[in-house]
């Protein structure tokens, strides 16, 4: 299902990351980096929704206002129950609805908050995700001091909070169409390749964006898939090519952008609800700001991931939602 | 496409682990690991004056003292992961297993936190190694009497 928005522009982004990101190739796109994954707090839980906090104040700081002229928060993460956000929203105390697609949460956030305001429904809203690499480990993985053997289709999930301002004023960049995608089961129960679980969904939501805005993919000078890591990327561009004949080209996954995969320990590539937005916010707007990229297809993905269904031999589901960017002309 | 082709594909793109290279690392971290035991029971039993028979214990309390003192300090985790099998393994991969989870649940308090969730990793190990020394010495009474 695709939506066609006339009138909705990301006026601002705000974002916070963690240590990793701060030593990784986009370390100067971002607008504030903790060195620790504490950021003085007592638990990496309240860190996390700190990183909700930060990114969200820093984005008022950025727009000139204050929690009291947004009508609406859009807020998603990793934890259960949406822990981070929840926190952070009875903090700031604004009207909040609390979304969860797993590492799909920004664009699913996005896509609703573009169709609120863009039947004026309500001015404006934020959109925020987080997450946190330890908390994400514990509450999926193992313990962080636990040392087990990782596989190389392991993904390092990224610590970080980004937050986007929406409103019909026409400035920053603008959210063309977004396109809802479908739950996808092809059968994989390797939680340690989530590339391999997600690709399908991305796929097929690339595709029924394209069918049902009658484009070709050249349309984009950029395709971005959320985190399908170094295999998934090469799994997504040939499943592309033998299920719907789509050559990608001008193709990108933010999970092998935000770290320096060759240096830091990340396996993989990056995951998690943060990844795709902290390269789109500041490095992708960066260039699409200079008008080197005019168009851009941001697809993020998420596995629909229980740890208790994995342990009942359960396959793993995944969904993809898709947002068309566009330069204002 | 079908799930069965779905699968061959992303096996094609799934990289291989070094099976080979990781067993000489864990032979050889394993080995190590076995010298630096036998080390520490010599110097109980001939500089301690200590009976061979409790050195031994003497020994695995203190490779589980170091296990967990070095998960404590924050790079064990990246030897385990290194060494893999050579050191998890042994008893440092019980100790490193139990104290990296109180480690993690020591902020959801002492009994909700620690109490209920240091066994997280360790309690399959301590539940199949009882049942196992039931079930061998079960075997060993009935096959040699004992």
């Amino acid at each position: 299902m695709t939506i066609k928005f006339d009138n909705v522009y990301i006026n601002d982004t705000g974002t916070v990351t963690g240590p990793y990101e701060k030593n990784g190739p986009l370390q100067s796109y971002f607008d504030k980096s903790y060195n620790d994954f504490y950021f003085g707090l007592k638990t990496w839980e309240q860190a996390e929704s700190k990183l909700i906090e930060d990114s969200i104040d820093i984005l008022l700081n950025k727009i000139g206002r204050t929690r009291f002229d947004i009508d609406l928060h859009i807020s998603g993460d990793l934890m259960n129950q949406l822990t981070s956000s929840n926190y952070a929203a009875s903090k700031l105390g604004i009207p909040y609805l609390g979304v969860y697609n797993a590492c799909a949460t920004s664009t699913e956030g996005l896509i609703i908050g573009s169709s609120l305001v863009d039947k004026k429904i309500i001015k404006n809203c934020v959109c925020s995700v987080s997450s946190h690499n330890n908390s994400a480990e514990k509450q999926f993985r193992y313990p962080i001091e636990y040392g087990g053997p990782k596989r190389k289709t392991t993904t390092f999930t990224t610590t970080g909070g980004a937050s986007a301002y929406l409103s019909s004023d026409k400035k920053g960049i603008r959210i063309e169409s977004g396109t809802v995608g479908s739950v996808i089961d092809m059968g994989i129960k390797d939680v340690y390749n989530m590339g391999a679980v997600m690709a399908p969904a991305a796929a097929q939501t690339i595709y029924e964006h394209l069918r049902d805005t009658k484009r070709e993919i050249d349309y984009y000078d950029l395709v971005l898939t959320g985190d399908l890591g170094i295999y998934g990327k090469k799994i997504l561009k040939e499943y592309m090519e033998t299920e719907y004949n789509i050559k990608l080209k001008n193709y990108d996954d933010t999970a092998c952008m935000i770290f320096d995969l060759d240096n830091q320990p990340v396996y993989a590539g990056a995951s998690g609800p943060a990844c795709a937005p902290l390269v789109t916010y500041g490095y992708i707007f960066n260039k699409m700001k200079k008008k080197e990229i005019t168009r851009v297809l941001l697809v993020a993905t998420g596995a629909l991931m229980s740890p208790t269904m994995v342990n009942e031999k359960m396959t793993i589901p995944s969904i993809a939602h898709a947002i068309s960017l566009e330069v204002i002309e | 496409m079908e799930k069965n082709k779905y699968k061959q594909l992303v096996d094609k793109h799934t990289p291989k682990e070094n099976r080979m290279y990781n067993g000489m690392i864990a032979f050889l971290s394993g080995g190590l690991m076995g010298v630096l035991g036998q080390f520490i029971l010599q110097l109980y039993s001939y500089y301690l004056d200590i009976p061979t028979k409790e050195a031994g214990t003497y020994m695995i309390i203190t490779l589980i003292f170091i296990g967990c003192l070095l998960t404590c300090f924050g790079f064990f985790d990246k030897w385990v992961n290194f060494c893999k099998a050579g050191l998890f393994i042994p008893i440092t991969g019980f100790a490193h297993a139990m104290m990296s989870a109180a480690l993690d649940y020591k902020k959801e308090g002492l009994v909700t936190g620690i109490g209920a969730s240091m066994f997280k990793l360790a309690g399959a190990v301590i539940i199949f190694g009882v049942v196992s020394a039931y079930v061998f010495g079960l075997l060993r009474l009935i096959i040699f009497g004992g």
